[in-house]
Formats: C-alpha cells, structure tokens, sequence
C-alpha cells in the first residue's frame, strides 16, 4: 500500500485533540493507519493517507474527528453532478 | 451432498404422471396391486429413478446448497454451511466479478452456523452479498462459530457501511429476529472492522445489549484473530490492494463501461466515413476500424493496464495515469496502422487516434477510483474537476483533426 498514494493536501480530516477521550477506537478502525494514539490521546500521523470513510467519525464517541463524507468513486460524482445527490446511486 | 429440493418421481407414486393407461400397464410397473411403500427402488417407466427428497427439503422453502445440515438451536433449527466452495459457488463468484448476476446475489438475512458451535461460540456480523458471505466461510474451516447476516441490499461489508445499511440499528434488528440471546450465552459479536464508517459499535451495545468487537479487515485473518482472544495485529487492520485484489475488480469496469463503447465505436465508425465524397462507407469501414483500434486501445489502458500497472504508473491522479497508459497503448495502435499496406490516416490521424486513446484511458482510470480502497471523494472531485474539461477538449479535437484527415 505504501507505493500507492492518492492526492495529497486534499484530506479534509480535521482532529480536536481537546475533546478526545483516548478511547482509541478511531486507531483500530482506521483502515489506513491515519490516526494513532500518542500519550493517551489520538493524532492524526498520516493525513494524506485519509480516504474519508468516516470511520472514525461514526465511532468516536466524543465527537473528536470530522470529514466530509463521501465516496471516492467518480463514476458517483459525476451522477451526483448530472442527476442531483438523491438520484445518484453507486455499486 | 444432498438434492437442492424434493425431486418430483420419487416415492409420489399416486401421483406420478409417467405411468401407461391401466390396460397397457404391465406387472410391476408403477401401481400395480403391491401396497405403498413396497416400491422403494423399483424401477418405473423411463429410467432410473431419482433418489428421494431431503429429509430437510421443506414445503415452499429451497434448500440452499451450501447447507450441510441443521443444528437445533433453543431459537430453532439454524443451517450449518459447507466452509469448501463448490462448482455454483464458484459459478456464482465468477459470473458477480464479471458483472453478470451480480445484483440479487444475495444469502438470506440471519443466524447461520459453521462446524458445531455451541453456546460460548463467537458470533461473526457479515452482509448478504453472497460472495461477501463465501468470502467468509470458506475462510472458517476447523472454526466453530455462529453467522449472523445483515440484510445489507446485496452489497459487500465495506459499501454497505458506506450506505448506512450495515449499521447498527440492522445489527440489533437481526440480533431480535434471529433470537441470538437464546442461542449464545455471551453478549459479544464479532463486526468487519469495513463496518466502521457506518456501524457505531457503542450504538449496538445500547439497542440490544451485544457488545460489536471490531475484527480484522479480511475474512482470511478471522481465525488467527480468534486463536488470539480478539486481538488483531496491526496488519490485520489495513486494507491492501494487491495485484490479486486489483485483478479482481478488473472485469466489472469493463463491464459497466461496455454500454457507452458500443456507442464510441458506432460514432468513430460515423465519422470516419465523412470525406470529401460527403460520407463513403467504403472509408467509414476502412478507416472506421483504426479509430475503432484507437478505442479499444484506450480501454486497453485505462481499464487493464491501470488497475495491474497502477503503482508504477507514472503521477498520483488516476486520470493522469490512465492517459499514460491509452496513450501508450496507443502508440501500439498507431503503429499497427503504420505498417499495413495502405495506411488510411496520416499525421492529423495519427493526432486524432492518440487524443482517443489517451482520452478514454484517462476517463476509464478515473472511473477506477470507485474500485480502488484509497481514494478520497475530495481528492477524486478534485482531478475530476481539473481533467474533464481535459478530456472533453481532447475529444472535439479529436474529431476534428480525424474527418480532417480525410480531406
């Protein structure tokens, strides 16, 4: 994986220290290795390797990360810029 | 392994519609005057007879055959599944990689088993794409556990999740229908950690009392994870995208691109007749075939060489990428046309053939960003933005500098 990148400086991961918790579930869900646990608090180690799944928004349970979430398909983006977001659909 | 369902012409003698009226009728055959039952293995007219129903096969219901047996349960008798794929299986697989029947490809929702689990098993979460659920039993061999599936619509893990249908609310939904509580004596469920973008784990816990464990990212890894208490090693958490798994979205692409070429190629075959005799079909054929050459080489690239070249390609965006390699395949193309007898385009042709084919491989790769486990949608709207106006322009010109060189 480490051969393959995306774009970087597009990740719109955001982390606010302040509110987390250190339960480190967003380390164990990230598929990516982006955030991990660093004294007890979490940190963001490789922002551009965020694909914006939005795991670790669903489960992190002090509201700590945000992104915008999405799909990084451009079959679906270019639906959703013909037919409107509701009538999108995607694999 | 047992019949899929009751085989008609088995014991239904009263029934039976293979028997000649009642003078023809010899001795012996069908029902004569021997009482029910005493014709077991006889022989009746045409051929050997099929074997009899499963005594699983139910009235109204299919058995499914994965299904080696059912284990009775306190919730009811729960199906036990063959962790060895069979020839459907595999059928099944192959036809969903390549596109075909890939929708309603689907294992009904709910409590299946895998070996002889009992009430201290783990209970393993997986959605109803069937190749999701073949993914993960073939990978239980040796393993005794329980299978909870999700309805998930037909879609994998991973999509599911993205969709909000693999969720928690459906966890506790199917935990309810499916009376987990009665058949495992621990609150504890084993979830994809794929499941994660739309599965809170906290959120199952407070609608049915199960405590959701994030497992690894491959079915592949379930029994090392298990043999070491729930734990997952760090590379059990990361998603890849080998050469294998890269192969293994291949087909699809093409599959969902196939539509729109047959259009291309009818379009580049239109075009290429234009000429100074207005429209020629003679040229429409003849030089129709090498811009029908340009496209295909660009499908070639963006939709073949990407995904199996794709990190030695050269720049990080796909539509970059995907230019690269129709262009290069391109090239080939050109130099096809270049050494057959009378070539049919000259420099503006061979412009046009190599906008067309850098073009569509560019658009294909960018498309491939749908099957890919790393890109971001910001990332992807962003070369989006940039390359289509690109590949647009790319194309008109295309067009023009190819019914230019006909003149």
């Amino acid at each position: 994986m480490r051969k393959m990148r995306y774009l970087s400086g597009v990740a719109t991961i955001a982390l606010d220290v302040g509110k987390c918790v250190g339960c480190g579930l967003c380390e164990q869900v990230c598929p990516h290795g982006v955030l991990a646990m660093a004294d007890g608090r979490a940190a963001i180690v490789d922002r551009d390797g965020c694909m914006e799944c939005g795991a670790c928004v669903t489960n992190c349970p002090a509201g700590a990360v945000a992104v915008t979430p999405g799909v990084g398909c451009a079959a679906f983006i270019l639906q959703v810029w013909l037919k409107g977001k509701a009538r999108a659909s995607c694999c | 392994m047992t019949p899929l369902s009751p085989q008609p012409g088995g014991a239904d003698v009263a029934t039976s519609g293979c028997c000649p009226p009642q003078a023809a009728r010899e001795p012996g055959c069908c029902f004569p005057d021997h009482p029910p039952g005493d014709d077991a293995g006889q022989p009746c007219c045409g051929g050997p007879q099929a074997p009899a129903a499963s005594p699983m096969a139910r009235p109204g219901y299919e058995l499914c055959p994965f299904v080696e047996t059912f284990l009775n349960t306190l919730a009811g008798p729960v199906p036990v599944v063959a962790t060895r794929l069979d020839r459907r299986d595999r059928l099944g697989t192959l036809g969903a990689r390549l596109g075909y029947g890939r929708d309603g490809y689907r294992a009904a929702p709910g409590l299946y088993a895998v070996g002889r689990p009992g009430t201290k098993d783990p209970v393993l979460v997986t959605a109803d794409y069937k190749l999701t659920f073949d993914a993960l039993r073939r990978e239980l061999h040796g393993v005794d556990a329980w299978i909870l599936v999700l309805d998930t619509r037909g879609v994998n893990v991973w999509c599911a999740a993205g969709k909000g249908t693999f969720s928690a609310r459906e966890t506790a939904r199917v935990v309810t229908a499916s009376q987990l509580p009665l058949v495992v004596s621990h609150r504890r469920l084993i979830v994809p950690q794929l499941a994660a973008p739309g599965l809170d784990a906290r959120e199952v816990k407070r609608l049915c009392g199960f405590t959701a464990v994030f497992g690894p990212v491959r079915a592949a890894d379930l029994p090392a994870f298990l043999r070491a208490g729930n734990r997952a090693d760090p590379a059990m958490r990361r998603v890849t995208f080998t050469l294998g798994e890269r192969l293994a979205v291949t087909p699809v692409e093409i599959y969902h691109a196939r539509k729109w070429l047959w259009w291309a190629a009818l379009a580049a075959v239109l075009a290429s007749g234009v000429g100074p005799a207005v429209f020629s079909l003679t040229a429409a054929f003849e030089r129709g075939a090498w811009l029908v050459a340009a496209l295909a080489a660009g499908l070639a690239g963006g939709a073949v060489a990407v995904p199996v070249l794709l990190p030695w390609l050269p720049g990080r965006a796909f539509a970059v990428k995907g230019a690269a390699a129709g262009g290069l395949a391109g090239c080939a193309a050109v130099l096809a046309m270049a050494a057959s007898p009378v070539p049919p385009a000259g420099g503006l042709g061979v412009a046009a053939m190599l906008l067309v084919s850098s073009g569509l491989g560019s658009f294909l790769a960018m498309n491939f960003t749908g099957s890919t486990p790393f890109t971001s949608p910001s990332g992807v709207e962003r070369e989006m933005r940039r390359a289509m106006p690109l590949q647009a322009a790319g194309l008109a010109a295309a067009a023009v500098l190819w019914i230019a060189s006909a003149f």
